[in-house]
């Protein structure tokens, strides 16, 4: 499969103590499992996204389990609080295993 | 469709066992759906109760966001919040009742998030109910329901 490509958006700069959000987007064809190859009629196997790991400065800031039921592509959006200037990793995992990661610099002022 | 065509004209035995049949499959055809719808009805029940542990929830707190209507249920713009000091809200679930697979996510909340809020977009078979269930740090459960018309459904088959 193609690699996913992922991207995601916080702020240039935040203040401390600030609740920013954070967009997050990859590319993936979160595979349902239930769609079937139309010339085949075999089911085409599940292959999701299943897990999303925000870490911020390290830490877990953000985990979210997901099923099928999330659409191709997938988007999330969250909150996080500024403390510290530094670094929110983000990681995906699907069910092969593949991960893709993506970081983002964070800024944080005063 | 049958009980009328038997009231306006004979019908003979051939004709009436070979629309039997045919009904018979169609029946099959959309026997399947609500087997699944009814199925997963008890899913989604299950998988609250593994999820709350047979808590008690309240209702209140959770705010679902989404369309009143869908036109292509393969993306759906859902926000969920549950209101909430920092760190107040552990973990957030939601579910679709009537698609073959009601998961749809379970969000993991920490302090450091500020607000327990979140955008997605989802897949939604048809119209159904969204679920939600927020498990709080205090050990408190909320749930929350919100019906959505779905237009094209978005699991493929």
């Amino acid at each position: 499969m193609a690699k996913s490509k992922a991207r995601v958006k916080v702020p240039k700069s935040v203040k401390k103590g600030e609740v920013f959000q954070v967009k997050t987007l990859i590319s993936h064809k979160m595979e349902t499992g239930q769609r079937k190859n139309k010339k085949t009629g075999k089911k085409i196997p599940r292959m999701i996204i299943n897990k999303f790991v925000c870490q911020y400065n390290g830490k877990d800031v953000f985990v979210a389990d997901w099923a099928p039921a999330i659409s191709a592509n997938p988007y999330m959006a969250f909150y996080v609080t500024a403390a510290d200037s530094g670094n929110l990793d983000f990681t995906w995992t699907d069910d092969k295993g593949n991960v893709t990661k993506k970081s983002a610099k964070l800024n944080v002022t005063g | 469709m049958i009980g009328k065509t038997l009231e306006t004209r004979q019908v003979g035995r051939r004709e009436l066992i070979a629309m039997f049949g045919a009904g018979a499959v169609a029946a099959m055809g959309i026997g399947l759906f609500p087997r699944d719808a009814a199925a997963d009805a008890k899913a989604v029940d299950a998988a609250i109760m593994k999820a709350t542990g047979g808590k008690k929830t309240q209702s209140g707190k959770i705010k679902l966001d989404l369309p009143q209507i869908a036109e292509n249920g393969n993306t759906v713009p859902i926000t969920a919040e549950v209101e909430g000091d920092a760190g107040s809200v552990k973990t957030l679930h939601l579910w679709a009742d009537k698609n073959p697979n009601p998961d749809i996510a379970s969000f993991h909340f920490t302090p450091a998030n500020g607000k327990a809020k979140v955008s997605t977009r989802i897949r939604l078979a048809k119209t159904q109910n969204i679920v939600a269930v927020a498990e709080m740090s205090d050990g408190t459960m909320y749930m929350a329901k919100s019906e959505i018309k779905v237009t094209i459904g978005g699991c493929g088959g």
